[in-house]
Formats: structure tokens, sequence, C-alpha cells
């Protein structure tokens, strides 16, 4: 569904992504996993066309991305640090998003009613907590049903309860036969919500395979460990050398 | 884009800035006629305040504007809308704001209290102006990813256009006197929007004898239909140039 070949970026002298090539195929739910800076938010942008590569190439459904808009039609994102225009309210922007996108009808407001987001529609955005505005991106990236997802830390910042929301959610939508793409710090969600792991570190992707192989590998039960056992792995090989 | 305009141009709304900047054109407007009963004298006083304060609101306000709406524009990438669209959008609402600033600050009451030739072609050239500035502003807000670095870009375009090209005009006909400049300043006053603007406005109000032998010729050309169509275009290509240099640049940023 997303092939992304030999993609390289740098940002000034610093080379950020590093001829990466991997399918993602529709159906699995991977996690993102790598140090900070290690280019995950990066490959995301590229797969959203917000950061342009030098090199490489990304297409989703088989047609090259550049110079291409329509492809994100089929992608909900929830970013990171999600940031709206601070005098817009709540109610407003899913009406503008909705305004935007009015070649979808059919909605998806499980999350909006969720997270008791349509109580407190007239609360500007500038005043929301941050948590708050995790909740309003995590409910726009599922509102229109796209096939694609991709969250970048969806959990982060987010209450207890509204975690289980935005986990059950996912399930829920994974059996739908999507594909997810989940970046996170969070070893124990991802052991939960992923089937399949990529790990990056510095630019490059060091492991792509199930979760069963990497802890069968590693002889680790728990995804954290095993991620752990790989990393030790490999900053020992690099010193050896 | 349209609809991401409306969008934009509410946010632009909310924000009192624009609200204080047509009072205070408002009032200059007001004042400088019911200063002097010379309606021709109060527009000449007027262009002057005109041409400095209105490129400087219009390149400042679009710039931090640009930066201030970053959040605005990526959430918008990360929906399928056209980068381009967003661009043009972002253009259109900001120079409607600040074109309707203008027109209620500046044009409507002086229209009203004075309406004539040189009245009608400083609201023309105003507006014009503005646009001019919305787009250099564009220029500035792509150039760089800081906000103050891109403010004090947007400064030095205004700065140049007000005061170091006038001197660098001015020492141009001084040390090349003895030769037949008209031509040549001619050339020059294009390479200048605001210049180009007060020329015509000017010659507008007839104040050409003023000027001199190079204001006579001004008049020849400037005061025919070529010479003000002239104009009218050199300000036209001074909005769509840095217009155009900027969206390519915008269409390659990473954001």
């Amino acid at each position: 569904m997303i092939t992304v070949s030999n993609l390289s970026k740098h940002f000034n002298r610093l080379d950020v992504l590093k001829s990466i090539t991997i399918d993602f195929n529709a159906g699995k739910s991977f996690a993102m996993i790598g140090p900070n800076g290690s280019g995950k938010t990066t490959l995301i942008k590229c797969i959203l066309g917000m950061v342009l590569p030098d090199q490489g190439e990304i297409r989703v459904n088989g047609k090259p991305i550049s110079n291409d808009w329509h492809y994100r039609q089929g992608i909900g994102y929830m970013p990171q640090i999600g940031r709206y225009p601070d005098q817009m309210k709540i109610g407003q922007l899913f009406d503008m998003i909705r305004d935007l996108r009015q070649d979808q009808t059919r909605l998806d407001e499980d999350l909006i009613k969720e997270f008791k987001l349509d109580q407190m529609k007239d609360k500007r955005m500038h005043t929301l907590s941050g948590g708050t505005r995790q909740k309003v991106s995590a409910s726009l990236a599922f509102l229109f049903h796209p096939p694609i997802l991709i969250l970048d830390e969806p959990t982060a910042g987010l209450d207890p309860l509204a975690v289980e929301a935005l986990k059950a959610k996912i399930r829920c939508e994974e059996n739908k036969d999507k594909l997810f793409l989940i970046s996170s710090h969070i070893m124990s969600d991802l052991d939960e919500l992923s089937a399949y792991v990529v790990y990056l570190e510095e630019g490059k992707i060091l492991f792509n395979d199930s979760i069963e192989t990497l802890k069968k590998e590693t002889g680790e039960s728990k995804l954290g460990k095993a991620i752990a056992m790989v990393m030790k792995r490999n900053s020992k090989a690099t010193e050896g050398r | 884009m349209i609809k991401i305009a409306k969008y934009v141009l509410y946010d632009i709304l909310r924000n009192r800035i624009i609200i204080l900047y047509t009072l205070f054109l408002l009032v200059v407007t007001l004042s400088m006629f019911s200063l002097d009963s010379d309606p021709g004298k109060s527009t000449l006083s007027l262009l002057n305040i005109i041409l400095l304060v209105l490129p400087l609101v219009s390149i400042i306000f679009t710039t931090i504007h640009f930066f201030n709406s970053y959040e605005f524009i990526e959430l918008l990438l990360s929906q399928p809308v056209n980068r381009k669209t967003i661009f043009f959008a972002e253009f259109v609402a900001l120079s409607l704001a600040l074109s309707l600033a203008y027109l209620i600050g500046v044009a409507l009451p002086m229209l009203v209290l004075n309406y004539n030739g040189s009245s009608i072609y400083m609201t023309l050239a105003g507006l014009l102006l503005t646009f001019v500035f919305v787009a250099l502003a564009f220029g500035a807000s792509v150039s760089t990813r800081d906000k103050a670095k891109a403010i004090g870009v947007a400064l030095l375009f205004w700065f140049y256009f007000t005061l170091i090209y006038d001197g660098f005009i001015l020492y141009i006909i001084y040390s090349f006197s003895d030769y037949p400049l008209e031509k040549v300043t001619l050339t020059l006053v294009s390479l200048n929007p605001i210049d180009l603007a007060r020329i015509i406005i000017l010659l507008k109000l007839d104040l050409s004898a003023l000027m001199g032998y190079t204001g006579a010729f001004y008049k020849n050309f400037f005061g025919s239909n070529l010479g003000i169509i002239y104009s009218f275009l050199s300000l036209a290509v001074w909005t769509l140039a840095p217009l155009m240099l900027a969206m390519r640049r915008f269409v390659r940023k990473d954001i």
C-alpha cells in the first residue's frame, strides 16, 4: 500500500534518513520504534508530503506521491504535537475540515463522542490542554474512515481513560483491514496494538519483522526488553568496529 | 481555494490589529481633511503618510500572520489539499483584508470629501501597493523558517523601497546631471513600486511644476494614457513576480 524506496533526506548537514526502503502492506499494523532523532517523524512527514525527500520515491497505492495531493484522501494523520489555529473553536475546526472534505459523507464520530468533544464545541483551541488537543487530533485522524492511519505518538499526554478508549478504537479499526503506522516510545502500548515492528536508528532501518520473530530471536517475552536487547547489541557492534 | 480563504479571512478579522489599522487610517484621513481647507493639499499630506504606513503595515502584518498561521498550514497539508491552493488562499485573504482596511480607512472618506481624478488614482495606487507589499511579505516569509529573520527581511524591503532606493536615485541623478537622464530615471522609477505610486498621484495632483524639467518629462509620459497603463502594469508585475517566486519556494518547502 505504501512503498518507500531509497528515501534519503538531510537537514543542513544532518542526514536524517539514509536510503530507506520499506513496504507497508494493507491490513498490517506497524510499530515504529527508534531513539529520539532517529528519523521516525521525518519518514512520516515524507509519506504525508510535508517534507520533500532529496532522493528516492514513495508510492501510495502504486502511484508516486510527488506533485500529487489526492492520495491524502486515504490517510488519517495524528501528529505528535497537534497545532491548531488559536482562535478557532473545536466545533469550527471540525466543521472546517468537513467542509474541505465534502467528498466524504460517511463520518466516523466514535472518538468525538468517546472523548466528549461534542460537549465542548465552543472552546477555543488555545484554551485547550495538551491532552485535549491530542483527543482532537485523534478524532480528526479517524473522522473519514481512512484506509491508512498514521499515528505519531498517539498516547503521549492522554489520561489513562482516554488511552484505553483510543487503543480500543485502534484495535477495532485494525480488524477492518486497515494499514496502521504507529510511532511511540511506550512499548507496552505497541506490544498490544501492532504485529510488526520497524526499528529505526540514525536514519536507517535496523529491524523490520513481526514482533513474534523479534521476541523469539531475543528470547524475551516483552517487546520493551526485546528492543532494549537489539539496541544494546547494536551499540556493542558499533563499539567493536 | 475560496473556502480556505474564507477561514483565513475569518481568522484575520478576529484579530483586532486589522481593525485598529482601519481606525488609524480613518483618523489620519479625517484629520488631514479637517486641518486644511484646500482638499488638494490634504490629499498631498495624506499621500505622504499613506506611502510610508501602508507598505510597512502590509508587509509586517502579512509576515507575522504567515508565521502565526503555520499551524493552520500544517493542518491543511495533512488533508487532501493542494499546496498551491493553500498559498493562494492565504494571499487572497491577506490582500483582501488589508485592502478592505484601506478602502474603509482612506479611500471611502477621501472619495466622499474630495471626489476627483487624483482621489480615484490614489485609491487604485493604494490598492495595488497593498498587493505588492503582501506579495513581498510572502517572499520574505518563505525564505526562512525563523520568524524574527523573516520580519527582518520584510523590514529591509520596506527600508529599501522607502529610503535607500530614493537615496540611490538621487545619487545617480546628481552625479550624472550633465547627461540626459530622463529615460534612465524612468526605468529606475519603475523598479520601485512606492515611487511609481507617488509619481502617478503627484502628476494627477498637478504638482509636477515643482519637479522642474524631469517633472515636465514625467508629465509628458505618465500623464498620457500609455504612461498610466504602463505604471499600473508595472505595479501588477511588482505583485505577480514576487508572488510567483514565493509560490515556487513554498511548494518545495519542508513544513
